[in-house]
């Protein structure tokens, strides 16, 4: 039996992070709600499983989403994350082929060279030495990236790497140790018996020259353990826990489970999953454009596992949906934040360290009480019967330019409409729920499906995306929900509407909860194509701006607004555009305060388009109006 | 005694119109401060009331609101504090770039801390 005792330190730490593992993740499972359960069951017996595997290799060890978005930072990911896999898996093979006996225990692959010094010398044996010093020359050049990435976060091409607390740190340096204390130690053992291939060999030939080799080797061997076992027990309580937990992730989403509207087993999940790579913070216009460097889902998700307070942070984002699209790791970071959002101010008991190990989902769903809403002064419901319906939001009554449009452009159609908030109207609910106000919110959604169920409408058309998108979601409605943008196309598929080309070059710019939010892409530029020359910006789709006027911020100062606006602004006309586009009356509102180029919402640049010949008037609204005057309803 | 009874031959003894700033409770409007500095830049110009979509239906007016917060006078604010929409409409067209909404979510904040309207 080889045993030495400078092993025991990576052994507990092995053994301690792995029953941990086991633990946790029966914890977790125990916590689900019974339909992810099933869910999980059949997804271990069916595709996902497979598919799973797939990922994680992709994801897990390459990171080929990371190198996607930006190749040295995924190669440091890689080279550490699938070195280490390479080298734990060489080296187990190793060490069943060429140590004493199969199956051995794992320190015997991990200090493989330790135990047999002279192993190595000639034939199989010094080419397979090669392979193991090729993959530590790989890991070790991802490691120099590393560190260097920690002191000028350019080399990388990130402008900002995370910050860390003092744990952190520990693990960090425990996790920097690891290799070069394994090279060093390795080399010497090389170099006081002559074996080794070109990067152990070489070094240890050369620092056995001038040190005495033989008494060198053993303090390395024993950092070397040190560092692991620190690192394995550390991993808990640090990012590093993103190591397991992904991979618990990956095969959760893969089996269809969603974050819901509450907290629990997998938002805490993918909490742990996040690895703090800063890719979500370098999207983050919040950052570059406004200098707010503390709130990005980095961070929210590192004050989650911290169970710090997290009201100020989640209440200071835009909403605006850049982070979830660029995250490498698949975290869904918006629904997130809105179950922060909701959950208000966290208590804070749990902050201990020693209680980071094993914490229950106790630190959200704290009930908000605001006492009864007060929306009791809403007007009876009486709605006129129509096919279509047109609710124009509280956005498009600030810009009345927008709800003329549309008249014009409905009126044209000559399809039976009805004007729901004409008056005014009641707000939809989506500010409300954006402020983490759910209940009040649901007394508007409430009173608003009346009016459009009484209606005994076919289609629903809204200017606002913010209204858009929480008709889709949080409404329980029946019936054909619609951007303006998709009525219009629709309008111009069926020749509804004839519309003139207008010689001008357009630029079109997404708006977050209509394209992000929502999915909603084509149709717009469908339409201004079929009206104007679209030009092509920087920022298109997923990858599109936000104007910096969203409702999600509670915080942000009018100043910073502004500056995002601005930044955004110049951005999407660099090519000097005549028009500058968007679908959203917010957008128009925030932009055309912030740039000189025209802005204008879709629905105007058609209006402007319709042939004059086919505005014919709306019968229907016009005997509408006739008994209106004359009093009869 | 004489003032009880004075309303009955035509008279009446209205109450004081003075602002005691010294008795008023002005911790909503210092906690509103503190958050929200903005809130110091609101010139009462009624632009927030003229677009309010709540304003549009009962009445309710954020200026009303932010000006009786300032003063101290909470006892008429927190019923209608809850009618607000926070639709965002009032900060859009704000002159000074207050952040009307965060003023008013602080506000219901500022309302539950405080134990004389615990509900």
């Amino acid at each position: 039996m080889q045993f030495d005792p400078f092993v025991i330190p990576f052994n507990i730490g092995l053994y301690f992070i792995l029953i941990y593992v086991v633990v946790r993740s029966v914890i977790w499972f125990r916590d689900l709600s019974r339909p992810d359960k099933l869910r999980l069951q059949r997804g271990f017996f069916g595709n996902a499983f497979v598919q799973s595997l797939k990922e994680i290799f992709l994801e897990s060890l390459i990171h080929r989403k990371i190198l996607k978005t930006n190749l040295r930072l995924g190669y440091m990911h890689m080279s550490l994350a699938f070195g280490w896999f390479l080298l734990i898996l060489f080296g187990t093979i190793e060490a069943d082929i060429f140590g004493a006996k199969h199956l051995n225990a794992p320190y015997k692959a991990i200090f493989f060279r330790f135990f047999n010094p002279d192993h190595g010398r000639m034939g199989i044996e010094a080419a397979y030495g090669f392979l193991m010093d090729l993959n530590l020359a790989f890991i070790l050049s991802g490691l120099f990236l590393a560190v260097s990435k920690r002191f000028f976060s350019r080399v990388v091409g990130m402008k900002k790497t995370t910050r860390l607390k003092a744990v952190d740190r520990i693990a960090l340096t425990s996790l920097w140790l690891i290799f070069p204390s394994r090279l060093l130690a390795e080399s010497f053992t090389c170099g006081a018996y002559g074996t080794g291939s070109f990067l152990t060999g070489s070094l240890g030939s050369w620092l056995a020259s001038f040190l005495p080799a033989q008494q060198m080797a053993y303090p390395f061997w024993l950092l070397y353990s040190l560092s692991l076992g620190t690192f394995f027990i550390l991993l808990p309580i640090t990012r590093y826990m993103h190591i397991p937990t992904e991979l618990f992730l990956i095969f959760m989403r893969n089996s269809g489970i969603k974050t819901g509207d509450k907290a629990g087993t997998y938002s805490e999940v993918q909490a742990y999953s996040c690895s703090s790579c800063g890719i979500c913070i370098n999207a983050c216009q919040l950052n570059f454009s406004a200098g707010i460097t503390n709130i990005q889902s980095a961070y929210l998700m590192k004050a989650i596992r911290n169970n710090d307070d997290v009201s100020d942070i989640a209440h200071n984002c835009l909403m605006c949906g850049r982070c979830d699209q660029n995250c490498p790791v698949g975290i869904e970071l918006s629904p997130i934040r809105m179950i922060q959002i909701r959950g208000g101010e966290a208590e804070n008991y749990f902050r201990n360290i020693y209680k980071g190990y094993f914490r229950s989902q106790q630190s959200v769903t704290v009930e908000k009480s605001n006492g009864s809403a007060a929306y009791n002064f809403l007007p009876e419901t009486n709605q006129k019967k129509a096919d279509v319906l047109f609710f124009a939001g509280c956005m498009t009554h600030l810009s009345p330019t927008i709800k003329n449009s549309m008249i014009k452009i409905l009126d044209a159609s000559g399809v039976n409409y009805s004007f729901i908030d004409e008056q005014g109207g009641v707000c939809c609910g989506r500010p409300l729920m954006l402020a983490g106000q759910d209940k009040e919110a649901r007394e508007l959604v409430n009173y608003n499906s009346q009016m459009i169920w009484k209606s005994g409408a076919h289609t629903l058309v809204t200017s606002c995306p913010i209204c858009y998108k929480v008709f889709k979601e949080s409404y329980y409605l029946d019936i054909e929900v619609l951007h303006h943008t998709q009525f219009i196309k629709n309008l111009i598929d069926e020749g509804s509407v004839k519309l003139n080309f207008l010689r001008k070059n357009v630029v079109y710019h997404s708006p977050c909860d209509l394209g992000r939010g929502s999915g909603v892409y084509n149709e717009p530029r469908e339409v201004l194509k079929h009206v104007s020359r679209l030009e092509k910006s920087k920022f298109e789709d997923e990858n599109s701006l936000c104007c910096g006027g969203s409702l999600g911020n509670m915080k942000i100062s009018y100043q910073k607004k502004n500056k995002i606006a601005r930044d955004a602004a110049a951005e999407l006309t660099k090519g000097n555009p005549d028009i500058l586009a968007t679908a959203c009356p917010l957008c128009k509102k925030t932009f055309s305060s912030a740039t000189e180029t025209r802005v204008a919402d879709i629905s105007e640049i058609v209006a402007e388009a319709l042939m004059h010949q086919t505005v014919k008037k709306n019968t229907c609204r016009q005997v509408n109006s006739i008994k209106e005057l004359a009093g009869i309803s | 005694m004489i003032g009880n009874n004075m309303d009955k031959f035509g008279y009446s003894i209205s109450k004081g119109r003075q602002i005691n700033y010294e008795a008023n409770d002005r911790k909503i409007a210092e906690y509103i401060y503190e958050n929200e500095p903005s809130f110091r830049l609101c010139i009462e110009c009624g632009g927030c009331s003229a677009t309010c979509t709540t304003g549009n239906l009962t009445k309710f007016s954020l200026r009303e609101l932010f000006v009786l917060i300032k003063r101290g006078e909470n006892d008429q604010i927190w019923q209608n504090l809850k009618k607000c929409m926070l639709c965002g409409k009032c900060t859009l067209v704000c002159p000074r770039g207050v952040n009307t909404r965060n003023i008013v979510v602080l506000a219901r904040q500022a309302f539950q801390k405080s134990n004389d309207y615990a509900i």
